[in-house]
């Protein structure tokens, strides 16, 4: 199972970087949004895949089973997640004040190009 | 006066100085009557009370302590030495002349006022090295001093030259002045003390010390960049581009023997080695005599007299490179004799130049008629600088002479040099002092303004002062030079000064050097068109060199940092990503190559392999897609797989943030490419930039997916989660590890993470919010979707109800403030785009509003655990109620801070929403000011 984690992760990071390096802006936007999952991913990875079960505690246990994942790592994701989307959000505002103040400066006579 | 007395009169006399610089600027020209007055008499002032503590200090050293800075031991230490005296009378003395021939120099009132503030700032600078002990303090007046001459000489800004000039002396004896302070610091660590008398009782472990040698090479370096000793002489030369009472006070009489002056202060602490002899003699003795030979072929006045300077400080160079007590006493009578006729010289070209319009020596003769006084006055400096008696220079150069004869092993070709050196200071002296005054067959110059009196006093003062130095030498003189000379050689040294020594060989030298002299001056021009011949012949000059290294330096540099901040916001990526590659690949490399290969580890989950592998596809897709809405769909797609595999491995919570979010996303995406401008660049790249691209991001991928296998086999230490789990319920009364994680234990680093987001979110309000949205975007009608506002109407409410459920069942179960909030926001996300009239607001608390409550809801929580425990953010617990559909609910600080969380997100989310909408936020609550943006 592992291995086939390691490489989605790596296809993630891959395709974020060339996203990133080749694209335009706003590919470039697409590109740091992938590359964000696949820190996640490899975070969430490293905390163990081999477990059954949830970071949830049973109604009839008082603590986590032996094979639980890893909770700790989870909390982790969960603020990054919410984070990651706060700094694209940042990103993109930045592309769209880009976009704009670049308008302003060409005046629309170069209108055209790609959508 | 006991004042006089006190060793605290320099920092009197530095004040006062200070103070009539202020005056000076601040005057702009105004009551220039009254300040032409006043002005003079502050340095005049000045120089009677040093000579009134000069002679009641009669060689003895005296020494006064200004507070500073205490803690670091750093005190302003002033000490009154013979040798600091001698530096101080040369600068208020010439300092008062020069004052009042600026009056008369530069007409403009207002240009003049600004010249005397920098020459006042100037002034007290000097003042400050002469009296300073302690070596820090003493090189933040000596940096003063190399600050005031870039703007003197920089003054006539409007000249390109002059600007340039300015600054090549700038970068020089500041450049110098850095290798000072290296050396400083380094003698302050060998000696243990920064003051110069303490350092002197240290004297045997300095010299024997193993930073003696770097010592004396940043010392050394620091003195002849000021002093001008070749090869860096080639700023004074250029420095002449300054008005004439800077070259005659700066550049002659005062600043530039400021390197001179160091060095004899330092001659009691460094010297007689014979690392010093020898270095000294020898820059001493080629910048004298290339001075002098340059000096002879020159045509420009102040160029002549700027050559002729550099000789004269490489003679004097020299002159403590010779380690007998006679040239101490040279050292000291030279020093004096040159600042004055020196200095008269200088004014003399400066009115010449002024009078006539030029400096052009060929061009210049016939003036004595017009200006008898300053013939007169000119002709005594002259005089003085050829070494005739019974002037003080003819003293002078006698001693010069008869410590040149005392040099073992080197001294014939000391000797030698000297001859010619004194030879060529005959020639130099007679085209500036006497041959623009002689009478000439060739018209001669009419239309001559008269120099005023201002004028002509310094040169007259100076130049008579010269004659009566040299007639009553042992009676004005004796006592003073004694004391500096026996200063510098830490011994007395006695003085008897007289003109008349009896027909001895030196005499005999001195008539060849006269006759040799008088002949050069004879076959000036003879002697120029064999300068010019040479110079065009062999043109090397120092200023060259330097200014195509100092021009080469910057095109250098901007051409690295045109590469290097080339704008194109790939690169820098690229750039990162590199340097990430090599940082962790070292890391990698440092830890250790072994990667465990397992293929199909324990527990085999195809529904997971089904997920990857479609996901793999999607990526794949999205890697070459284009279009910007079907890139926004994939990576949506990438994302929902995402939470799959979250959910298919065992975390709910991740699962449930990952679809809200990924579904935020895709709105505001959405309404960041509606509201983008369509003029987007592709992404051509030319094939090198691809391949390489490919390489970088394969390698990328590599590395993620080998670190990926590296982290889910390499235990470092023993997790702490079993811990956090086995505290959860008997501690913390909550079921979902996750969230007591969150709210409990690691509440802090949640307190941040969401400080974080609202800095983020203020940042994009900051740049698109209050402000809306710039005219750009072409504005639709409102249409307004009525399936939309319909299925709204029905489901917001019950989206906000079940985010609450969430939120309070999120201790327990999935859910949690993160994730109610993020289902809060989006119920009204939804209101707002199915109706974009509506107020984007929750209980009228407007987005930002929220975020500041529920930060507040989040801090507030913290402190009831700091007031009773200490600890902030620690979890107090209370009651416990059964709400039907929540099940048992237990009250406690946490709780409260997930409320809080929860408020945040859902503020943050709607703020990012607004900006990116285009909604204007008013009092109380978002308003949409345009129409429904997915309409």
């Amino acid at each position: 199972m592992d291995i086939f984690l390691a490489v989605f992760v790596g296809l993630l990071a891959a395709v974020g970087t060339w996203l990133v390096v080749t694209g335009s802006l706003f590919r470039m936007l697409i590109g740091l949004a992938v590359l964000a999952q696949a820190a996640n991913v490899l975070i969430f990875v490293s905390g163990g895949i081999s477990g059954e079960g949830t970071g949830i505690i049973d109604k009839s246990e008082n603590a986590l089973g032996e094979s639980a994942p890893d909770p700790l790592v989870q909390a982790l994701i969960l603020t990054a997640i919410v984070i990651s989307f706060g700094v694209l959000a940042f990103a993109m505002t930045l592309l769209k004040k880009h976009r704009e103040s670049e308008d302003l400066c060409r005046l629309p006579i170069e209108k055209g190009g790609e959508s | 006066m006991t004042f006089l007395e006190s060793a605290s009169l320099p920092a009197w006399l530095i004040a006062a100085i200070f103070f009539a610089a202020v005056l000076s600027s601040v005057s702009q020209g105004r009551g220039a009557g009254a300040l032409r007055w006043i002005l003079p008499a502050v340095p005049l002032l000045g120089f009677i009370s040093l000579l009134i503590a000069a002679i009641r200090l009669d060689g003895e050293v005296a020494s006064y302590s200004l507070s500073w800075a205490p803690q670091i031991g750093l005190n302003w230490d002033i000490w009154v030495s013979p040798v600091g005296l001698l530096l101080g009378l040369l600068v208020t003395g010439i300092g008062t002349l020069i004052v009042i021939y600026t009056g008369g120099y530069l007409g403009d009132e207002k240009k003049r006022a600004s010249f005397l503030g920098i020459l006042f700032v100037f002034m007290a600078a000097m003042l400050g090295v002469a009296f300073t002990e302690h070596l820090l303090v003493f090189f933040v007046f000596w940096e003063l001093t190399s600050l005031a001459s870039y703007l003197l000489i920089g003054f006539y800004k409007e000249k390109e030259e002059s600007r340039k000039s300015a600054l090549d002396a700038m970068l020089i004896t500041v450049g110098g002045g850095v290798a000072l302070l290296a050396g400083i610091l380094l003698l302050g660590e060998a000696g243990g003390s920064y003051r110069i008398s303490e350092l002197i009782e240290n004297r045997d472990t300095i010299i024997s010390s193993s930073l003696y040698p770097l010592i004396f090479v940043c010392v050394f370096l620091g003195a002849a960049t000021k002093s001008a000793q070749f090869p860096f002489h080639f700023w004074l030369p250029g420095a002449m581009a300054a008005p004439a009472p800077v070259s005659a006070y700066l550049h002659s009489a005062t600043m530039v023997k400021v390197g001179v002056f160091l060095l004899m202060l330092m001659h009691p602490l460094l010297g007689e080695t014979a690392l010093w002899h020898f270095t000294l003699l020898g820059f001493g003795t080629v910048t004298m005599l290339w001075g002098a030979l340059v000096a002879m072929v020159q045509k420009d006045l102040k160029r002549l007299l700027a050559f002729s300077t550099v000789s004269a400080l490489g003679t004097l160079v020299m002159l403590l490179g010779i380690e007998n007590k006679l040239a101490a006493k040279t050292i000291v009578i030279f020093l004096i004799v040159h600042a004055l006729y020196k200095g008269a010289l200088f004014m003399v070209a400066g009115i010449l130049e002024k009078s006539t319009g030029t400096r052009d020596v060929a061009q210049l003769r016939g003036l004595f008629k017009a200006m008898p006084v300053l013939a007169v006055a000119a002709g005594l400096a002259a005089f003085s600088m050829s070494g005739l008696p019974p002037f003080i220079g003819f003293i002078a150069k006698e001693l010069l002479y008869e410590v040149k004869l005392e040099i073992p092993i080197v001294g014939w070709a000391v000797l030698i040099a000297g001859f010619l050196a004194n030879a060529a200071n005959i020639v130099v002296a007679g085209k500036v002092g006497i041959a623009p005054f002689l009478k000439s067959r060739e018209g001669n110059l009419e239309s001559i303004k008269r120099p005023g009196f201002a004028l002509v006093l310094g040169p007259a003062i100076l130049g008579v002062g010269s004659l009566l130095l040299g007639i009553f030498p042992g009676l004005i003189l004796g006592d003073g030079v004694a004391a500096a000379a026996s200063q510098i050689k830490m011994s007395p040294v006695d003085v008897k000064l007289k003109l008349w020594h009896g027909i001895n060989l030196v005499l005999l030298l001195s008539v060849l050097t006269v006759a040799t002299g008088v002949v050069g001056f004879l076959l000036r021009e003879r002697l120029w068109g064999f300068g010019s011949w040479v110079s065009r012949r062999f043109g090397w000059s120092g200023k060259g060199v330097f200014r195509s290294a100092l021009y080469g330096f910057i095109r250098i540099s901007g051409k690295l940092t045109d590469r290097v901040q080339s704008g194109n916001l790939r690169q820098y990526f690229a750039t990162i990503f590199v340097a990430a590659l090599a940082m962790l690949s070292a890391a990698w490399a440092a830890v250790g190559r072994d990667v465990p290969w397992e293929i199909g580890g324990e527990p085999f989950r195809p529904e997971l392999i089904v997920v990857v592998g479609l996901l793999a596809i999607v990526l794949g897709f999205l890697s070459r897609e284009q279009g910007r809405m079907t890139a926004i769909l994939l990576l949506g797609v990438v994302g929902f797989g995402i939470a799959a595999i979250f959910g298919l491995l065992g975390a709910p919570d991740l699962a449930i943030t990952q679809i809200l979010v990924e579904t935020l996303t895709l709105v505001l995406f959405a309404l960041a490419v509606y509201r983008l401008p369509t003029n987007q660049k592709t992404g051509a790249h030319r094939w090198p930039w691809r391949v390489g691209a490919a390489l970088l991001a394969g390698f990328v991928g590599l590395l993620f997916a080998m670190l990926t296998l590296k982290a889910l086999h390499l235990e470092v230490a023993l997790p702490v989660s079993a811990e956090l789990a086995a505290l959860s319920v008997p501690e913390a009364y909550g079921r979902n590890v996750v969230n007591v994680i969150l709210v409990d234990f690691r509440a802090l680093d949640t307190l941040g993470e969401i400080c974080v987001l609202v800095i983020a979110a203020l940042g994009v309000v900051a740049m698109l919010g209050r402000s809306g949205r710039s005219g750009i975007i072409s504005k639709t009608p409102v249409s307004r979707s009525a399936v939309l506002e319909a299925s709204a109407r029905f489901t917001a409410p019950i989206m906000i109800v079940f985010s609450i459920y969430l939120l309070l069942k999120g201790h327990n179960e999935p859910g949690g403030g993160f994730i109610g909030g993020l289902v809060l926001a989006m119920a009204v996300v939804l209101q707002h785009l199915a109706d974009p009239s509506r107020k984007l607001s929750i209980l009228t608390l407007s987005p930002t509003g929220l975020c500041v409550v529920g930060l507040l809801l989040a801090i507030a929580s913290g402190l009831p655990g700091f007031l009773t425990d200490g600890v902030f953010l620690k979890a107090l617990w209370g009651g416990e109620v059964t709400l039907p559909p929540v099940g048992k609910l237990k009250f406690g600080t946490p709780l409260i801070f997930d409320i809080g969380v929860f408020v945040v997100v859902a503020g943050i989310v709607l703020l990012l929403y607004g900006a990116m909408a285009g909604v204007k936020e008013r009092n109380g609550g978002l308003r949409s000011s345009v129409d429904s943006p997915l309409a």
